[in-house]
């Protein structure tokens, strides 16, 4: 899985002076998405001509290279966790060793979310990883240092929609009764 | 009811539709399926379902992320974010973070929405808000929302503090003046224990001194004592699960608090004072065994890098540097030189110091690291270093990769310019790089090359042997070929005779042939492209005068590319082998070598300073020897065809005959260039100055007349030497010319005056010692702006005129055109006469007169005469 946060394209720099993450992406091996992320705005063909460029310049970058690359006057570091790369889109004065942390901090916490996750489970809760994220960072900053805190406050949203759920199928069930 | 019957049908799970188009083998199938989800989820919007709303999102996004249109879905996510049930919010929320950017319009629309939820009771959903707020928030929202916020800042669940903290982040670097109101909220986030609240807090002040410099002075006052207090208690404080990585309790917060007191330190004493205790303490005590321990080990030297000077710090931070620099993890090595770049404007003696090190790097397998360390070796390299850093660079080009040629020359020149203090070093660190990656070298490098050994008068004769042994061993570099070929063409003589040696050379012995083989050697080349063949081709016709005896082969030569596909080669064939075969007499004259080209006008012209046009003007400023005009010089770089991609507009250009001659300039308009092309672009009194005339055979006006378009005046300096046809003897005007035999323009012309009645007096129109020249008129009917014109030449003198040429410019308002003389050869004593026909048109007709000046050459007693004049005294009406 990759994910990537892309602080691209200049005209955006020119508007937001340094948003550090433009967005994150998750990407397969064969190049496919599987999540983004954008912190600055971006029109769709734009996303699409971006992660083009960056998916044929990392995905052939070599195992043993570092996993930085510059790209537009930014950098883009990414990670491969088995068949999934994860990239950041980050500045030039950021600090690229801490990324690499806090995307390994971010598949921790979706491994323990999912135990041990797979890129079908993103596929699949592909909603559910965008919630994770939107935990872990706002505005492409670094919001929860604590797993155990973002997984707790995951826990407890879902179980809210859980319940209201339980609510609504209770509710249609009654008025399925009712309207025998 | 049908038709919602319809869409519930096909409204599958978005977890079958995920499997759906999974299963699709080709990228056809796939939009064949999406094109049917969506035309449901099109229609179940039309019909406002609300049970399926939440799944159709769901859906929509699936489809955006695979690139397909979904802007019809952002109403359903503001719908969904004004539902009032938490799941239908989170997925609305979701989708309008995913759908939208934070230009489209319908944001307008969701800050009502999100207005209320900052102000919900669920902190859930005041966190989603937050969230939203954060990630997509416009200027305008963030005036709207800002004290909602600000508001937050304060609330008691920390999970919302942290939310608010990072949204007021995104508020100010949007409206940045709204920051003086987060100052307060902020400083006290830096008092809290919750990590994720502090950490973000940090962050808020970070972003704060950037965009507020009373924030900066507050925070310094107020605040840098207590951080380096809570960095001192992250660094010491004992194990914590919950925050640890690699046995460092929470790296992020130790950053993040690093970079905040490098924003105070930097440009204060007394800030950076306080902080040097902590810092000596992180950069030491750190474990680098880990990425987490090294990320902050690397944010700690850019503290101390940034902050006052600390001569102890700096050095405990190069060292680390230096620590880096030679780890074997590859990101390690990248950020080492990412932070020397840095360093190198602090302490640039530190840095040298690992110049072999970072030397290294430039051979690095890596990408990455390859760049970096080029970017960081150009930055090193000074007067006293440039000459063994060069020897090294350029050893390496042998060996790079490929791709990686191209960035390696483009700075290699760059320094190799910067540095060159004596040309000769520059030269031969030109040839070094050419001949190692010719092929890489950008056009403007050679190009200015070749500008600096024009100026190198002393070096010509060494420049042009260094090229033709290079050309023997890296033949295969094309930018090597093509200045190899300028510079034996301009220079062939010094190749053969060995001409201002230099000590340090060795003698070589080049035969005349052997510098045609180079040549014909580059022009065969199956990979040369146009502009080097057609260098060649000039190159060859400059060495046909320079070795008499090589003159036949290079005919040869010259004539394989009649046939040639290319049109310009083609014409440069055929125009070539017409001077060589049939003007020996002009072709010396054609071919003299280049005159020094202006250093300081083709940089500036390189540097974009100047507009090409101003720029060439200042080159020469040609004053053309019969007075007629001051003309804009003649562009002597494009002249010499150093651009072939930035060419005069083709209107300016019509197709000078010589800029073919001596130039590679390739712009299509050039071979194209036939009088219609001409006859507009003559913008200056020198129109027609060298329309001899043509055959007959070629005189219709369809036929592109080569010569009648050489009217440029930009080119009239040069054509003025062209032009003086001092030596005829020789060119006895060969009948049947062939239609192409474009000099060859003295052919006889029977044709006799009609006898139109002429309306008009006869003038005498020059009277000199030796020559008179009458003009008589005639109107052709029915077009009473075109004068036809015969001019009848006189001898006053007892001696036979030869080789006579009569030539003549009109101002722009008129077009001329002049029909071939009846002969060259002017009998003596008044014994006969020459005529030649003249069509002027006056597209002034009425409102101003005919005005012409006049040149006339011609031999004497084996002596070129020149005479000139002007005809002020047409009569009127013409």
């Amino acid at each position: 899985m990759q994910e990537d946060h892309l602080d691209s394209v200049a005209i955006v720099k020119c508007i937001v002076d340094d948003l550090h993450s433009s967005f994150a992406y998750w990407l397969s091996r064969q190049g496919k998405v599987r999540l983004t992320k954008w912190y600055s705005p971006y029109s769709q063909k734009e996303r699409t001509k971006v992660i083009r460029e960056l998916s044929g310049l990392i995905l052939t970058r070599g195992p043993k290279l570092c996993n930085f690359v510059e790209w537009r006057g930014f950098k883009v570091v990414y990670k491969r966790y088995a068949s999934l790369y994860f990239c950041m889109c980050i500045d030039q004065d950021d600090n690229e060793l801490e990324v690499l942390e806090i995307i390994h901090h971010f598949v921790e916490i979706l491994d323990r979310y999912f135990g041990s996750v797979c890129e079908l489970d993103l596929i699949f809760n592909f909603h559910k990883a965008y919630y994770i994220l939107d935990e872990l960072l706002i505005a492409g900053e670094l919001q929860e240092t604590s797993k155990k805190t973002v997984a707790r406050l995951i826990a407890a949203q879902d179980s809210l929609v859980e319940t209201a759920k339980e609510q609504a199928s209770s509710l249609s069930t009654m008025i399925a009764q009712a309207t025998k | 009811m049908l038709r919602s019957l319809h869409c519930l049908c096909l409204l599958l799970q978005c977890r079958d539709m995920i499997r759906a188009i999974r299963a699709c083998k080709t990228a056809a199938e796939e939009r064949a399926v999406v094109r049917k989800e969506c035309a449901a989820i099109r229609a179940s919007v039309g019909d406002n379902d609300q049970d399926y709303r939440h799944r159709n999102l769901a859906k929509l996004m699936f489809i955006h992320m695979l690139g397909y249109p979904t802007h019809f879905g952002q109403m359903e996510c503001l719908k969904l974010i004004a539902a009032p049930g938490f799941p239908e919010k989170r997925m609305g929320y979701l989708g309008l973070m995913l759908l939208l950017d934070e230009r489209q319009e319908v944001l307008m629309l969701v800050t009502n929405s999100l207005k209320q939820d900052l102000n919900h009771t669920n902190q859930y959903i005041v966190g989603l808000a937050l969230c939203a707020l954060g990630n997509i928030c416009s200027a305008e929202m963030a005036r709207d929302l800002a004290p909602e916020v600000e508001r937050l800042l304060q609330f008691r669940d920390p999970n919302i503090r942290k939310k608010a903290a990072l949204c007021s982040i995104r508020i100010i670097k949007k409206v940045p003046d709204l920051a003086e109101n987060f100052i307060n909220p902020a400083a006290s986030l830096l008092k809290e224990k919750h990590h994720g609240v502090l950490l973000t807090g940090v962050q808020l002040c970070t972003d704060l001194c950037k965009v507020s410099s009373e924030a900066l002075e507050y925070f310094r006052k107020k605040c840098t004592e207590g951080l380096v207090k809570v960095l001192k208690d992250v660094v010491n404080s004992p194990y914590a699960p919950e925050y640890d990585i690699a046995g460092i309790t929470d790296p992020f917060l130790h950053i993040r608090l690093l970079r905040l007191l490098r924003v105070l330190g930097q440009g204060d004493a007394d800030a950076s004072d306080s902080m040097n205790d902590i810092l000596a303490q992180v950069a030491t005590k750190t474990e680098s065994n880990k990425n987490a321990g090294n990320a902050i080990l690397y944010e700690s030297v850019a503290t101390i890098m940034s902050i006052e000077d600390n001569g102890g710090l700096r050095v405990l931070a190069i060292n680390i540097l230096g620590r880096f620099l030679s780890n074997r993890d590859n990101n390690i090595r990248y950020v080492a030189l990412n932070m020397l770049m840095k360093a190198i404007t602090v302490d640039t003696q530190a840095v040298q110091r690992h110049r072999a090190t970072i030397l290294e790097c430039v051979k690095d397998s890596d990408a990455s690291i390859r760049r970096r360390a080029l970017e960081l070796v150009y930055l090193l390299v000074n007067e006293s270093n440039v000459k063994p850093l060069m020897k090294e660079l350029i050893d390496y080009l042998e060996v790079s990769d490929q791709e990686f040629k191209g960035d390696l020359t483009a700075k290699i020149c760059s320094i190799v310019e910067k540095f060159s203090k004596e040309k000769i070093w520059y030269i031969d660190q030109m040839l070094k790089v050419l001949s190692e990656a010719g092929n890489y070298v950008k056009d403007e490098v050679w190009h200015a090359l070749i500008v600096v050994i024009s100026n190198a008068s002393n070096l010509h004769g060494y420049t042009v042997r260094s090229l033709y042994k290079a050309m023997q061993t890296s033949g295969e570099q094309e930018t090597l070929v093509r200045v190899a070929v300028w510079c034996i063409g301009e220079y062939g003589e010094m190749l053969v005779n060995n001409v201002g040696m230099l000590d340090i050379e060795e003698p070589i012995t080049v035969t005349e042939s052997d510098a045609v083989d180079v040549i014909e050697m580059g022009s065969k080349r199956h990979t040369s492209n146009l502009t080097t063949r057609a260098m060649c081709l000039v190159a060859l016709l400059k060495l046909s005068c320079r070795f008499p005896s090589c003159s036949k082969r290079i005919n040869d030569i010259t004539v394989q590319y009649k046939g040639s596909l290319v049109l310009e080669l083609q014409q440069r064939s055929i125009e070539f082998n017409s001077i060589i075969e049939k003007h020996q007499n002009i072709r010396s004259a054609l071919v003299e070598r280049m005159p020094v080209l202006d250093e300081v006008a083709y940089s500036g012209r390189r540097a974009g300073s100047l507009p090409a046009a101003v720029s060439t003007s200042q080159v020469v400023a040609l004053n053309l020897p019969n007075g007629v005009a001051k003309t804009t010089a003649a562009p002597l770089v494009d002249l010499l065809g150093l651009s072939s991609d930035d060419i005069p507009a083709p209107s300016s250009s019509g197709g000078d005959f010589l800029q073919d001659l001596l130039g590679v300039d390739l712009s299509p308009t050039s071979p194209l260039s036939g009088t219609n092309q001409a006859q507009k672009s003559g913008t200056d009194v020198l129109l027609d100055l060298l329309s001899i005339g043509t055959p007959p055979a070629q005189s219709t006006s369809s036929t592109p007349d080569k010569l009648s378009s050489s009217k440029d005046s930009k080119n009239s300096g040069v054509l003025e030497r062209l032009s003086s046809p001092t030596s005829l003897q020789a060119s006895s005007p060969s009948g049947g010319s062939p239609v192409m035999d474009l000099l060859d323009g003295f052919v006889h012309n029977p044709a006799i005056p009609e006898g139109n009645g002429s309306a008009y007096p006869s003038v005498v129109a020059f009277e000199s010692s030796t020559l008179r020249i009458m003009f008589d008129f005639s109107k052709s009917p029915g077009n009473p702006q075109t004068t036809l014109i015969e001019a009848n030449f006189t001898n006053k003198s007892p001696n036979v005129y030869t080789d006579f040429i009569f030539q003549a410019a009109v101002p722009k308002f008129l077009q001329l055109h002049l029909d071939p003389a009846s002969s060259n050869t002017l009998p003596a004593s008044g014994n006969g006469s020459i005529t030649q026909k003249l069509r002027v048109t006056n597209s002034q007709h009425g409102k101003k007169s005919l005005v012409m000046r006049l040149r006339i050459g011609y031999r004497m007693n084996n002596k070129d005469i020149l005479e000139e004049g002007q005809i002020n005294n047409f009569p009127h009406g013409l």
